[in-house]
């Protein structure tokens, strides 16, 4: 809709990128930005008014303002991964994902907040401090809550965005920007996608390309899409989608952009539902939406069938051995030679390099390759990596088989229940929060299938919930077009946020609604 | 004698019995192929015999690195040719470039290897100033190339008038990259880290413990360095450091099992090569013999003093915590066979098509030389070692009549000699193929005798730009063939001896 408003010229990229600086300085306090590019940001929103005026935009992404999780290379502008290790780091070079996004003329606002190099499932291990979810601040959630005096309400009650894409699904969520980049390793754009009422898509591995994204773990890492709307993530996906020669894991074959079809009847459909994701700590509320939204499957004529991935619940441990196996690995970089932060410590090389891994990495990242150094040790290789390698490969061919019979899409729940005030969150160490919150959404990342996050209800503390779909390997246009249907029959609220005021552009009002 | 008597020992580890075959004396010694004896230690009771096992990397000749677009150039100004992968920088990631893998296909069939159709890549984890990501990227767990094998020829005695020709076994060919190169400047306390090299493209040749010396390390090594220069897959020249030689040494007793073994690093010439394994072959067994015990350790040969010396940085047995690259995936090779029917030739490796176009391996080019031109293997066998020496002959045979016989005496005598004498290589002599030519038709057509032929080449040595011709005119050197003439002298010679 706003590129339409855009072509049309009711609307200017500059008055566009304006208002969305405004707002991002008016939220602030959700400390979704690390960076804001102001300057360049307008620069470019400036090029693509002449262009418009010219008549000869790039694409429908022309003049679209866009933030970009602060893990992605973006020359000229700082890429931190919220670590200390690559504070006031520049990079000389642009993500493949970024540069498509400014070839077509997207406007680059800022780098978005995560949890330190992506580990993480709430967006608050960072160095620059947690994300503040959106809804914290919506007249859906105060309603809801105990009614307190003001201030202590805010500082107490507000919840996390999940992780760790937080920064970016916070910045869609608060209307700062129209699309966000995120990755998704084990559930990192999906599950603040749900908390934070936006869709998150996490696409097939090897459809986009990675070079550029500072990696977690290569072999399940994932370029991610956080929107407002399943139209708008197809959009993206499109500008985005097809083979790289930088990134050999990328797919030769030529990719076809879609647009989504509106689905009308769902009749010859087959959706699973795998009876495993039934998973303990599942809330009740979230079990009840997710058995309401099978329900709207079976009556629209949909075949709904309970499915089984019996080797899910060995997700979790299989992957905290390869994770954090690759971690180790691809961490070994950072040593304080050739950038990033080095230590004052000089007494000799070896000294020079512990110093500077103990300085510039938290807890958790130094716990990861601890860890991950263990599994890969000579004695330990075969028990733990090769293992996990094998755990994997039936985890993904639990998928294969339940595909292979006849199912179209899976339809499961994102996340165990909805977000949880921050103060709680912390209560409990980052490796146990992950163990829990991953858990239904990485088995995706280990069968390398595309997923995607759709808004469908509020909870009962007003706050949103998402169901996940699960598709076939590179059937992202099934997966979207079934998506599309059902945004559209669950109409997911807007959010009422009450902190952002005096802003409301036309525009804006209509970009809103994620039933359009 | 053969050699160091590795058939003797292969004869034993099969069990065929008997300290020693009754038809020959037994072998105190450490090898020497010349039969001139390295003393094995103060008892000379027991015997022992050396294990050598060779593992030699080979930078791969192409215009850019292993996985990234930076170019590959020899003594270029430091840190100028890093790209960002190179440099290990965060999200960029490897990139196979095809030359390397050609070259590492044609180096496999030209060592009689079976060439794995499917080879993976793993990472080897270590922390070292010039390995910029914390891990070489190589082949361990599948390589590109499997069981070989490499003939080289050794010469018994210093005439060069026997030769004997040996196998060693390849154990495989792997790709790898190369790391950069660090500078210990010990007055500032600083490392200095130039990673030009990192990323180059390496072949590492890895050798079955079949050597037995250092003479026959150096030989193996010169021929394979005469392969690679003849395939083009790896220029080969160890003083720029394009081939470099890692030796595993041990020692033990007959009937006894294999010794522990140390690793010499980073050899970079052919005599160092030779004289660092003996060097160590000596030093265990007179430690053993000491009652000493050999530590697995790595060390370097010091060509000042001739001897190997502990490395100071390498301490320990290291794990490497290999890990499969995930950023790459199963390296793919097709033949005529199995190469699909759709596919795009720029994309694909067809192994079949590198091998019809291998060019001539030095050993066939010997035997192509004996057999054209009539000369012993011996004689060809340093033809194809002398660079350029080859092409140097031909082309004097194709412009004289002399035979063929007759002018390899000039070129291995003569020519060679002088070169080596003023240490000059064949492109540098001051006198061409087809001056040479030249003088050698004078002789052959009798218009000079051959010590007069001496005479001019000595002249035309000097590089003076004169022909054999006009020095023959000079010196007053032509044979007078006149009959009158010839008795004139005569008579004048004996006319003065009557005077006396």
């Amino acid at each position: 809709q706003v590129a339409a408003a855009l072509k049309e010229g009711r609307v200017t990229p500059t008055e566009l990128c304006r208002g969305c600086l405004s707002r991002i300085k008016s939220a602030k306090l959700l400390n979704a930005y690390i960076t804001v590019a102001e300057e360049s940001a307008l620069k470019q929103a400036e090029e693509s008014e002449g262009r418009y005026r010219r008549g000869q935009p790039l694409s429908i992404l022309d003049g679209i303002p866009i933030a970009v999780k602060d893990n992605f290379n973006t020359a000229g502008i700082e890429t931190t991964c919220a670590s200390n290790m690559l504070k006031g780091y520049i990079s000389p070079y642009n993500a493949t994902v970024v540069q498509k996004l400014l070839d077509q003329g997207a406007v680059l606002l800022g780098k978005t907040n995560l949890d330190e190099f992506a580990m993480g499932s709430g967006s608050t291990d960072g160095i620059f401090g947690p994300v503040r979810n959106p809804w914290s601040y919506s007249r859906q959630y105060k309603e809801k809550s105990v009614p307190k005096s003001d201030s202590e309400h805010e500082e107490s009650k507000w919840v996390i965005t999940g992780g760790s894409s937080g920064g970016s699904a916070a910045a869609v969520s608060s209307f700062t920007c129209f699309a966000a980049l995120g990755s998704d390793t084990g559930g990192s754009t999906r599950n603040p996608a749900a908390h934070c009422g936006v869709v998150g898509l996490k696409p097939t591995y090897g459809l986009i390309s990675r070079h550029g994204l500072i990696p977690l773990v290569n072999s399940m890492d994932v370029p991610g899409i956080l929107t407002r709307c399943v139209d708008d993530a197809a959009v993206v996906l499109g500008s985005l989608a097809g083979h790289d020669p930088k990134d050999s894991t990328t797919i030769q074959d030529v990719f076809q952009p879609f647009e989504l079809p509106s689905l009308t009847d769902v009749s010859k459909l087959s959706i699973g539902i795998p009876k495993e994701y039934h998973a303990p700590g599942l809330s009740s509320e979230i079990l009840s939406v997710w058995s309401k939204a099978a329900d709207l499957f079976k009556n629209a004529g949909a075949k709904v069938i309970e499915v089984s991935l019996p080797h899910t619940r060995y997700s979790i441990v299989c992957y905290h051995v390869l994770c954090t196996a690759e971690v180790a690995s691809n961490m070994a970089r950072f040593d304080g030679l050739e950038y990033g932060h080095r230590s004052d410590m000089n007494k000799s090389t070896e000294s020079m390099y512990a110093a500077t891994r103990r300085e510039g990495f938290n807890d958790v990242v130094r716990g990861r390759i601890l860890s991950g150094n263990y599994f890969l040790l000579k004695q330990n290789y075969e028990n733990y990596f090769i293992k996990a390698q094998k755990v994997r490969r039936l985890i993904a061919n639990d998928f294969v088989k339940v595909f292979g019979s006849g199912v179209d899409i899976l339809l499961t729940p994102t996340t165990l229940r909805d977000a949880v005030p921050y103060v709680e969150f912390i209560k409990e160490d980052n490796r146990t929060r992950s163990t829990q919150d991953d858990i239904l959404t990485q088995a995706a990342n280990m069968a390398g299938l595309p997923a995607i996050n759709v808004p469908t209800a509020l909870s009962e503390r007003g706050l949103p919930i998402g169901l996940q779909f699960i598709g076939r390997s590179f059937q992202e246009k099934q997966l979207l077009t079934v998506a599309k249907w059902f945004e559209k029959q669950v109409k997911f609220p807007m959010i009422q946020l009450e902190e952002v005021k005096g802003h409301d552009h036309g525009v804006f009002q209509h970009q809103k609604s994620a039933s359009l | 004698a053969r050699g160091c008597g590795g058939g003797w020992r292969r004869a034993w580890q099969r069990g065929l019995g008997g300290l020693v075959p009754a038809s020959r004396p037994p072998r105190v010694v450490a090898c020497n192929a010349r039969g001139g004896a390295v003393p094995a230690g103060k008892s000379g009771l027991a015997s022992w015999i050396p294990v050598v096992g060779l593992e030699i990397h080979a930078q791969i000749s192409s215009n850019s690195k292993l996985f990234s677009g930076s170019q590959v150039q020899f003594a270029a100004p430091p840190n100028s040719l890093v790209s960002f992968f190179d440099a290990s920088l965060p999200g960029t990631l490897p990139v196979l470039n095809r030359r390397c893998v050609e070259a590492a296909v044609m180096t496999g069939l030209a060592l009689n290897c079976s060439i794995n159709k499917k080879s993976l890549f793993d990472r080897k984890h270590y922390f070292y100033a010039d390995l910029p990501a914390g891990y070489q990227i190589t082949q361990q767990r599948v390589p590109i190339a499997v069981n070989g094998s490499l003939s080289y020829s050794l010469c018994i005695d210093n005439k060069m008038s026997q030769m004997v020709t040996k196998t060693v076994r390849i154990k495989q060919i792997q790709l790898e990259q190369d790391s950069g190169k660090s500078l210990h400047d010990d007055a500032r306390s600083q490392t200095l880290v130039d990673l030009n090299r990192a990323g180059v493209g390496l072949m590492e040749v890895v050798m079955e413990p079949d050597l037995c010396c250092g003479e026959e390390a150096a030989a193996a090594v010169r021929e394979l360095q005469l392969i690679l220069q003849t395939l083009g897959s790896s220029q080969a020249i160890m003083a720029e450091g394009q081939l470099r030689v890692d030796a595993n040494v041990s020692v033990h007793h007959p009937g006894e099992p294999y010794g522990v073994r140390t690793e010499v690093k980073n050899i970079n010439s052919l005599r160092f090569l030779a004289k660092a394994v003996d060097y160590e072959i000596q030093r265990q067994i007179e430690e053993l013999e000491n009652g000493g015990t050999i530590l697995n350790e790595t060390r370097a040969f010091d060509s000042k003093l001739g001897c190997t010396v502990p490395m100071r940085d390498k301490e320990g047995k290291q794990d490497y915590r290999f890990m499969p690259e995930p950023n790459l995936p199963p390296l793919i090779l097709y033949d005529a066979k199995s190469l699909p029917a759709n596919v795009n030739h720029q994309q694909v490796v067809n192994i079949d098509w590198i091998h019809e176009r291998l060019p001539d391996l030095p050993s066939v080019k010997r035997a192509k030389l004996v057999e054209l031109y009539g000369i012993l293997p011996e004689h060809s066998f340093t033809l194809v070692n002398e660079d350029g020496l080859t092409e140097f002959f031909e082309n004097v045979v194709k412009q004289t009549q002399m035979k063929p016989k007759k002018v390899i005496g000039w070129i291995l005598n003569d020519l060679l000699s002088y070169l080596k004498q003023h240490s000059l290589t064949v492109k540098e002599s001051p006198v061409s193929s087809f001056l040479l030519a030249d003088l050698l038709n004078l002789l052959e057509k009798k218009e000079i005798s051959a010590s007069a032929a001496k005479q001019v080449f000595e002249e035309l040595w000097k590089g003076e730009g004169k022909t054999p011709l006009e020095i023959v005119k000079e010196k007053q050197l032509q044979l007078i063939q006149d009959q009158e003439e010839l008795e004139r002298i005569c008579q004048a010679v004996i006319d003065e001896r009557e005077k006396e």
